[in-house]
């Protein structure tokens, strides 16, 4: 599957992740983030920031529990809990975040 | 402007889809009902088009199956079937000796939440038999369709496709039938067959192929395991002023635990995780994980394969070969669980290098209760006053495996980790538990996010029998030792108006119980 935008095609999976990290952009990830019904703010952002960040280390989306003391840590309390993060995407953090941020779908018994 | 469609190939119209991801659960009332023709609930081909995605190309190859589905399919399928039919006498057997007595039709949740009489597993079993019929029997070759027989066409694959993903493999069916047909080896054959024509499920094939390349289902790498393990560790400290661990490839200690790598991942697993940890902890455990084995779980049992299900289970070989433990304790999974204790001594065994004072495997749940009886750990329920429990037996549990040394201790001890672990705990509908215990509808392969549909029909008895006692007793939490069951209840207690959380692990609760520090 696929998707044109902006003059580009941009390769996916099934469900519209996308499968070449390095075709993302912030461009690109705040349309797929349309698509979702979801309006990028900086708190967004700092989400998706994180999630690549962490892909590119790891090769992995942080584990949930992990996403949730890194924003902790870096953003406060506030920040740094599940309902904060389901707030932002509504779709779950895992599932929706890692879309925007152009990373794989979570596989496995997840 | 549009674009030109590109042509379809069989395959795509074989596995075209046509099912409602966003569909919510019925309204809960307590009750089961079983569908019936004059109320006109049961509605022929209604899920025929709950289909999953079909594995890629690649994902087909790495497995060492066809890249795509092959020119010769139906010789090819027949083929493969005869193959199978030669190996395992049992699948015959279960292909011959059917006598539509009509046992099995209402026990499937597939069935019962759905209305598709080709999910009642008679029916569905007859999809196979049917072909089998017309190449292996002479009634069949003879008499053809009066016989029962038909030809592997597109449409009966088609069916193949859809229905044979509908049934999880959970084996409750099997319980009721006279003759004791085991369904999911009709249906673990079919997958297989499938497969061997180059037509595969990608959740699945997918998952498979992960494990076999990066070392676990989920693709994480041991880099991003160590990680992940030490994050847990600060959490825990964090919380309870304890320095518990969670060791990794250490060689030498006592205890090998293979753990579903949902474990690492996922809530509520890894709060099981937790659980193991601090069991081992006040237990004095010289313990470890692998990354080579850092997971349980094993997909090749579901597609019927036991060459990719060996080659799965070789890690864990080699892991053991490694470390050299005395004991092998397998964490919170269902179908892992059935492998680790029915296959596992034929597929990598024997186990002889492991100390035979213990089980080997062993599960968690036998080695929590083990310490709790010796008086080695000590639980203070009231930290889980909260909670009202009930007990969901995971099926491949209930009815493909055993725990401890009487029979039924699959289903007595983990009710009793969780009595020691908490005051008030219910029982739900005996209808529904132990070896009649319902499937989540998301094992054998399901739990993949394009069948919602399937997996909401079939979580329906099990969402009822819970509602019954939420409702009579207060229930707020329901006690899971399958990694797959607490994924699927997480993302279908919602669709059905439950709030996600009250789906948890048994050692979740072990691990909110168990006084942690010096022992008196």
């Amino acid at each position: 599957m696929s998707f044109e935008f902006n003059g580009k095609t941009y390769e996916t999976d099934d469900d519209g992740y996308l499968v070449n990290l390095d075709d993302w952009n912030k461009d690109v990830a705040a349309y797929i983030a349309e698509q979702e019904g979801v309006e990028m703010t900086d708190a967004h952002w700092e989400v998706v920031n994180f999630l690549r960040n962490y892909y590119q280390e790891y090769s992995i989306a942080p584990a949930i529990k992990i996403l949730i003391k890194e924003m902790k840590k870096m953003f406060g309390p506030e920040k740094g809990n599940s309902a904060y993060l389901y707030n932002l995407y509504p779709a779950g953090p895992a599932l929706q975040a890692c879309k925007i941020a152009g990373l794989p779908k979570p596989t496995g018994c997840v | 402007m549009a674009e030109p469609a590109a042509e379809k190939t069989l395959l795509d119209i074989i596995t075209e889809a046509d099912t409602d991801r966003n569909v919510k659960g019925p309204e809960l009332t307590g009750e089961i009902n079983v569908p019936r023709v004059e109320e006109g609930r049961i509605v022929k081909g209604v899920l025929s088009g709950a289909k999953p995605y079909a594995a890629k190309p690649d994902m087909m190859t790495a497995l060492g199956f066809p890249d795509t589905l092959v020119d010769n399919w139906e010789e090819a399928a027949v083929k493969r079937l005869g193959e199978l039919l030669e190996k395992y006498k049992s699948l015959q057997v279960y292909l011959d000796i059917c006598v539509r007595c009509g046992s099995c039709t209402d026990k499937c949740q597939f069935f019962l939440g759905s209305g598709d009489p080709n999910n009642m597993p008679v029916a569905r079993a007859e999809l196979l038999r049917r072909v089998y019929k017309k190449y292996f029997t002479t009634e069949g070759k003879l008499f053809g369709k009066l016989a029962g027989a038909h030809r592997l066409d597109l449409k009966l694959l088609g069916d193949w496709y859809a229905y044979f993903h509908q049934c999880s493999q959970c084996r409750r069916c099997s319980v009721f039938c006279p003759y004791g047909i085991d369904t999911a080896e009709i249906s673990m054959a079919a997958r297989e067959v499938m497969n061997a024509i180059g037509l595969g499920q990608k959740y699945t094939d997918m998952t498979i192929g992960k494990l076999l390349e990066i070392g676990n289902n989920l693709g994480m790498n041991p880099k991003a395991l160590v990680n992940t393990l030490e994050s847990i560790e600060e959490d825990i400290e964090e919380e309870d002023g304890v320095p518990v661990k969670l060791p990794l490839d250490v060689e030498g200690a006592d205890i090998l635990l293979v753990t579903p790598s949902a474990d690492f991942f996922a809530s509520p697993h890894v709060e099981s995780l937790i659980g193991y940890a601090k069991v081992f902890h006040q237990a004095g455990a010289n313990w470890t994980l692998s990354s080579a084995a850092s997971e349980a779980g094993n997909f090749g049992m579901f597609i019927g394969n036991y060459t990719l299900m060996q080659k799965a289970a070789t890690r864990i070989h080699n892991a053991i070969e490694q470390i050299r433990p005395k004991r092998l304790v397998v964490g919170e999974c269902g179908h892992a669980w059935r492998i680790a204790y029915s296959f596992w001594n034929t597929l990598i065994g024997p186990f002889d290098s492991l100390d035979p004072k213990y089980p080997a495997p062993q599960h968690i749940c036998e080695y929590t209760y083990d310490l709790i009886k010796r008086g080695a750990i000590k639980l203070n329920k009231e930290a889980n006053d909260e909670f009202t429990v009930t007990f969901h037996d995971s099926c491949n549990v209930a009815r493909a495996s055993r725990m401890g040394n009487r029979p039924g201790g699959q289903f007595t001890i983990p009710r009793e980790l969780i009595k020691a672990s908490c005051n008030k705990y219910v029982e739900m509908d005996p209808e529904t538990t132990k070896e009649k215990t319902f499937c989540c509808g998301g094992g054998g392969g399901l739990l993949t996010d394009e069948i919602m549909e399937t997996r909401v029909a079939g979580a329906m008895p099990r969402m009822q029998a819970l509602h019954a006692v939420m409702k009579s007793d207060g229930v707020n939490f329901m006690a899971l030792i399958c990694a797959i069951c607490k994924a699927q209840f997480t993302a279908v207690l919602p669709r059905y108006g439950v709030p996600m959380d009250v789906a948890g692990g048994v050692h979740q609760l072990v691990g909110r119980a168990i006084e942690l520090g010096a022992k008196e």
